[in-house]
C-alpha cells in the first residue's frame, strides 16, 4: 500500500493499515512532522462526556456545514470520534486535564456542548508528533520515504490507480512505488489563497493529481475563512481563544456579535462570524488597517498562559502585541478548503484503487462550512477508515505492475522545466498574482462578474506557468523544479474553485453570492462535482446530499 | 521601507566547488523575518537558493539556520532583530549591518542552508525509545492523571524538532555521539508523562550511557537556542534528579555520585574545593578507583600547578569552610518537603507582573 502525505491523516491511515497486516510506504514531501497538521491549534471535538452525546455533535455538524454536509457521513465522524480521542489519548497524547484528573474540555464554534479536547493552543503538533513516535515504533511495517515529492499517480488501463511517480528531493531521483491501493492524504491547498493561514507546502498537490487522472472532485466552492487571523501575513489565532471567553470588538468598541449571533457570540459558526467582520469592516465599523480586533485580555491573564501559550508568541513576535493586555486586529483570512476529491465514507475516491483522506477529500463531512475542532477528527477517523479499508483490499489482490514508459515521461515533463529558457515570469510572480486575485474575488463576498474576472485570471496564469523560468538546474534539493510542479497543481485547484462557486447561484455555508441572495435548497441543496473534461477543461455534474435524519432548516446561532 | 542586506552561505555539493557567500539587499519592513527576506530573493532573484520552510509561524520546525552565528527559525527572528545582532561589524562605508545566514551546526549540509537532520537529529532521536510504553492495564476510558503533569510534560512536547539546541551543543561538538539536548528533552517527555511503564528503565539506560544524561556540561547553548522554551537543559537536569534522588540510580559514569561530591564539597568548604572533588567521586581518597582516577588526573593537576592556577596551599589543604549563610541555604532546602522544579512553560500566575516564570512542584 502507499500513501501519499504523512500528516495526521496519512500517518493514522499507515499506522491502521500496518496493524490490519498490510506492508505499507509513506511519502511525504517534507519530514512528517513539518506536515501542516502541526498548525492545527484548538483541539478536536468527541462526544466523550457522559452528558454529551454523538447525536447532538451530528446535528452541530450539520447545522455548521449549512446542510450541504452527508449526514452518513458525519454520522460516522460523531460515533466514532470518542474511540479515537481515547486511542490518542493512549498512545500518549498529553491531552489536557481537569481537576479530577479526567479528560477536560474547551468551548468551541458552532457547538452546543463543550466537547474540544486539547493540549494547550498546540493540539495539533502534539497528535501529529505523538503519531509519529509511532510510526518510528513501528518503522519495520511502514517504510518512510521523507522527503519524496510525488509528482504523478499511475492508472493501469483499466482505469485503477497502482501507485505513484515520486522524486527523491536528496538526489533528484524518480521511483515507481507500485501499490495494490493507494491512498492520498496531502492536505488541501491554502497556497492558492494569499494571504492564508496555511503553510507554503500546502498547494493541493493531492487535489490536483487525482483531479488529473479522472477523479471527481467535490464542493470545492467551499473555501473557508477563518474570523480571526493576523491583519499582516495572514498567521492564525485560534478559535480557543473565543472558545475561552475572548471577544471580538469594532472600532467603535461595540461587541458586534449581538448583532449578527444574538445567542452565540464569538461563538457561531466560522462562516458567519467571518460575514460579520467583513460586514463591520466593508460598512466602516473597522479599523483603518481593515480589521476588528480580538480582546483576549477578557480571559484570565494565567488561563491565557498556560491554554494560549502559542498565541501569546504569535502576538508577540508576529505583530508586537501582548495578547493578555491589549486587543489584537483581526480579519477573516483563508484557512480551510471544505471541498476536495469525493470519496465514500471509507475513503473511496471515484477513480478504483484510489481513497483519499483528510482535507484533500471530501466525504462530505463539512459541507458548507467546517466547525472549528472537527478537521482534526476528519483527518484520524477517515485516514483510519482508509488505511483499514485500502489494507483488506490489497491483501486480497495481485500486486500491479507499471510499464516504465511511464517513468519516462515524467523525466521529459521534468527536463522541460528545467530546460526552460529564461525570460518567462517568475513562479513567484505568478503565485502571488494567483493568491491575491483569489483572495480578491473568490472570498467571503463573492459575485458573478468577481468570478468571471478571477477565472480569466486564473486561465492566463495556467499560460504564463508553463513558460515560468526556473534557477536552479542541479538536482539536489531542486526546490525550483518543485514550485514549478506546485504551481501547476494550484493553479487546477484555483479553477475548480472558481468554476465551483461561478455554478453554485445561492448564498450557502462559505459560498456568499451577493447577487444571489438567500439560501435554495429547491434548487441547490445538492453536491458539485467537478472532473477533467478533455484537456484540461472542469466539467461539472450534481450529485444529492445525503440526509438521514435532519431536515434543513433556518439556520441562525 | 528599510533596506537589509544578507551574507547567505551557499554549498552545492554538484559543483564540485568550496561553499560561498552571496550577497543580497532587500527592502523590507523591520518586522519581517529572516525568512521573509530570504523567500524575498529567492522569489524576485534566486531561485536556487535552499532553505526548508512551511508555516512561518514558528510551529513546523523547518527553518532552523544560523543567522549571526546564532542557531534559531527564521521565520520568527525579525529583521531588524537580526540586524542588531550582526557580529560582523557593520560596514563602515555604508554604515549598516550585514546579517549572515548559514546552515546549522553539527549535522551535514546536504545543500545551502539544509542540513541532514536524519545522520544526527533523527538517530538520536530514535535512541532514547521515543514512544509510549503504556502502564498496564490501558484502562477503557482515559488514564486519571493529575493536571499539573499533563502541563508540565507540555513543555518538552512543546519541542518542534528544528534541532537549533543540536546545532550549537558544545558537548555534542567534543562527543559527537553524545545523546543530545532535544532527545533528551524527548526522553524526560515520557518520564515525566505517569501513563509510561518504564521510567526506571528509561533512567538507567540513560545514566549508564557514557553519551548519556551525565554527558552534558551544563552550558547552557540549548537553552538560549530553543526557540519554543523548551528548555533541553532544564529537562536533562531534571532527568539525572529523579534518576539519582527519586530512583537511587547509581550509574557506571559515576555521574551521580560526582553530583552528590560537588554538592557535598560546597556544603562543606564553601566554595568549590577542586582537588577533593575527583576523589569524592569516586567515593574517597582511600577507595582504590579514586586513586586511579586521581593518578589519570595527576597531569592536569601538575599543569594547574605550573601554570598557578593551583598553589599546594590550595591543592592540599582547605583554606575556606562555608559561611553560616551558605549553611542556612542548604537547610533551607534540605528542609523543604517536595523538590521544586522549575518549569518556564507553565507561566505565571495570574496578575504577576513578568508571566514569564513560576515553580511548578516536580513529580515525586
Amino acid at each position: 500500500m502507499l500513501i501519499i502525505g504523512a500528516g495526521l491523516a496519512g500517518q493514522r491511515a499507515a499506522l491502521a493499515a500496518a496493524e490490519a497486516g498490510a506492508s505499507v510506504a509513506i511519502v511525504s514531501k517534507v519530514h512528517p512532522v513539518r506536515s501542516h497538521s502541526v498548525a492545527a491549534a484548538g483541539g478536536i471535538n468527541a462526544a466523550l462526556n457522559p452528558e454529551d452525546s454523538w447525536e447532538s455533535h451530528a446535528f452541530d455538524t450539520v447545522k455548521g456545514s449549512d446542510y450541504l454536509g452527508d449526514q452518513d457521513a458525519i454520522e460516522i465522524m460523531c460515533r466514532e470520534a470518542p474511540d479515537e480521542l481515547l486511542y490518542l489519548e493512549h498512545i500518549g497524547v498529553t491531552f489536557h486535564r481537569n481537576e479530577t484528573g479526567h479528560l477536560g474540555t474547551r468551548a468551541f464554534g458552532g457547538a452546543s456542548a463543550a466537547r474540544t479536547y486539547y493540549v494547550a493552543d498546540i493540539t495539533g503538533h502534539a497528535i501529529l508528533h505523538v503519531l509519529y513516535e509511532q510510526l518510528m515504533k513501528r518503522s519495520e511495517q511502514i517504510d518512510r520515504y521523507e522527503e519524496w515529492f510525488t509528482t504523478d499517480l499511475l492508472q493501469d488501463d483499466a482505469g485503477h490507480c497502482t501507485g505513484a511517480i515520486c522524486r527523491n528531493l536528496r538526489d533528484g531521483a524518480l521511483e515507481v512505488f507500485n501499490a495494490k491501493t493507494t491512498i492520498l492524504a496531502s492536505g488541501g491547498a491554502g497556497q492558492v489563497y494569499e494571504p492564508t493561514t496555511n503553510g507554503l507546502i500546502v498547494t493541493g498537490d493531492g487535489i490536483a493529481q487525482a483531479y488529473r487522472i479522472g477523479a471527481k472532485l467535490m464542493d470545492m466552492e467551499m473555501v473557508q475563512y477563518h474570523p480571526t487571523t493576523l491583519a499582516g501575513n495572514g498567521l492564525l489565532i485560534t478559535e480557543g481563544a473565543r472558545g475561552e471567553g475572548a471577544w471580538l470588538l469594532n472600532a467603535e468598541g461595540d461587541r458586534f456579535m449581538e448583532k449578527y449571533a444574538p445567542n452565540k457570540f464569538e461563538l457561531a459558526s466560522r462562516d458567519v462570524v467571518s460575514r460579520a467582520e467583513q460586514t463591520e469592516i466593508n460598512e466602516g465599523r473597522g479599523f483603518p488597517d481593515g480589521t476588528v480586533a480580538l480582546d483576549i485580555t477578557k480571559v484570565p491573564r494565567r488561563r491565557t498562559l498556560e491554554a494560549l501559550r502559542e498565541i501569546v508568541n504569535i502576538g508577540r513576535d508576529f505583530a508586537g502585541v501582548d495578547i493578555t493586555r491589549e486587543p489584537i486586529h483581526i480579519r477573516p483570512g483563508m484557512h480551510y478548503i471544505m471541498g476536495g476529491v469525493k470519496t465514500d465514507s471509507d475513503g473511496q475516491t471515484t477513480v478504483p484503487h484510489l481513497y483519499a483522506a483528510g482535507e484533500v477529500a471530501c466525504v462530505s463531512v463539512h459541507g458548507g462550512n467546517r466547525l472549528g475542532a472537527n478537521s482534526l477528527l476528519d483527518t484520524l477517523v477517515f485516514g483510519r477508515r482508509s488505511g483499514v479499508h485500502a489494507a483488506a483490499r490489497a491483501l486480497q489482490m495481485p500486486m500491479p505492475s507499471t510499464t516504465a514508459s511511464r517513468i519516462a515521461d515524467t523525466e521529459k515533463h521534468i527536463a522541460a522545466i528545467m530546460n526552460r529558457p529564461t525570460g518567462g515570469r517568475r513562479i513567484g510572480a505568478i503565485k502571488n498574482e494567483l493568491g491575491e486575485s483569489m483572495n480578491e474575488y473568490v472570498a467571503v463576498f463573492r459575485d458573478e462578474a468577481g468570478l468571471a474576472k478571477a477565472h480569466k485570471i486564473v486561465r492566463r496564469l495556467k499560460d504564463e506557468a508553463t513558460r515560468a523560468a526556473i534557477d536552479d538546474r542541479g538536482s539536489i534539493f531542486n526546490q525550483d523544479v518543485i514550485a514549478a510542479i506546485e504551481l501547476g497543481y494550484m493553479l487546477d485547484v484555483a479553477e475548480t474553485i472558481v468554476v465551483g462557486a461561478l455554478e453554485r447561484k445561492e448564498c450557502r455555508g462559505a459560498q456568499w453570492r451577493i447577487d444571489y441572495p438567500g439560501r435554495d435548497d429547491e434548487k441547490w441543496l445538492k453536491h458539485i462535482d467537478i472532473s477533467m473534461n478533455g484537456a484540461d477543461v472542469p466539467l461539472v455534474s450534481f450529485s444529492p446530499v445525503t440526509i438521514t435524519r435532519w431536515q434543513p432548516e433556518e439556520r441562525t446561532y | 521601507m528599510p533596506e537589509y542586506t544578507l551574507r547567505i552561505r551557499r554549498y552545492d555539493p554538484q559543483s564540485g566547488e568550496a561553499p560561498r557567500w552571496d550577497t543580497h539587499t532587500v527592502d523590507l519592513s523591520p518586522v519581517q523575518s529572516v525568512l521573509d527576506a530570504i523567500l524575498k530573493i529567492k522569489d524576485d532573484t534566486d531561485g536556487s537558493i535552499g532553505i526548508r520552510c512551511s508555516c512561518q509561524q514558528a510551529i513546523c520546525g523547518s527553518c532552523g539556520v544560523r543567522m549571526n552565528g546564532r542557531p534559531g527559525l527564521a521565520c520568527n527572528t525579525h529583521l531588524q532583530e537580526a540586524a542588531d545582532r550582526a557580529w560582523n561589524s557593520p560596514d563602515e562605508d555604508e554604515g549598516k549591518a550585514v546579517i549572515t545566514v548559514e546552515p546549522m551546526g553539527n549535522m551535514p549540509v546536504i545543500r545551502d542552508l539544509i542540513v541532514d537532520m536524519d545522520a544526527v537529529h533523527w538517530k538520536k532521536i530514535q535512541r532514547v525509545t521515543p514512544w509510549l510504553i503504556n502502564k498496564q492495564p490501558v484502562p477503557e476510558r482515559e488514564y486519571i492523571v493529575p493536571h499539573e503533569n499533563m502541563v508540565d510534560v507540555t513543555q518538552p512536547m512543546a519541542c518542534i524538532q528544528c534541532g537549533a539546541c543540536v546545532s550549537d551543543c558544545l558537548s555534542m561538538e567534543v562527543d559527537p555521539e553524545f545523546i543530545g539536548p532535544a532527545a533528551l528533552a524527548k526522553a524526560y517527555r515520557f518520564v515525566g508523562d505517569p501513563r509510561d511503564a518504564q521510567h526506571r528503565e528509561r533512567l538507567s539506560d540513560l545514566s549508564d550511557d557514557r553519551h548519556g544524561i551525565y554527558d552534558c556540561t551544563h552550558c547552557f547553548s540549548c537553552i538560549d537556542a530553543c526557540p519554543k522554551g523548551v528548555a533541553p537543559m532544564s529537562q536533562i537536569m531534571r532527568l539525572r534528579r529523579i534518576a539519582g534522588s527519586d530512583f537511587d540510580i547509581e550509574d557506571r559514569n559515576n555521574g551521580y555520585r560526582h553530583e552528590h561530591a560537588f554538592v557535598n564539597n560546597i556544603r562543606r568548604n564553601g566554595i568549590l574545593h577542586e582537588t577533593d572533588l575527583l576523589a569524592d567521586s569516586y567515593g574517597g581518597k582511600l577507595k582504590p578507583a579514586a586513586g586511579k582516577e586521581m593518578m589519570s588526573g595527576l597531569p592536569t593537576a601538575l599543569k594547574g600547578l605550573s601554570r598557578g592556577k593551583m598553589t599546594p596551599r590550595t591543592a592540599l589543604g582547605h583554606p575556606h569552610k562555608a559561611s553560616p549563610e551558605v549553611k542556612k541555604l542548604f537547610d533551607t532546602i534540605d528542609g523543604k518537603p517536595k523538590r521544586y522544579e522549575l518549569n518556564l512553560y507553565v507561566s505565571g500566575y495570574e496578575d504577576e507582573p513578568t508571566g514569564s516564570e513560576s515553580a511548578s512542584e516536580g513529580q515525586s
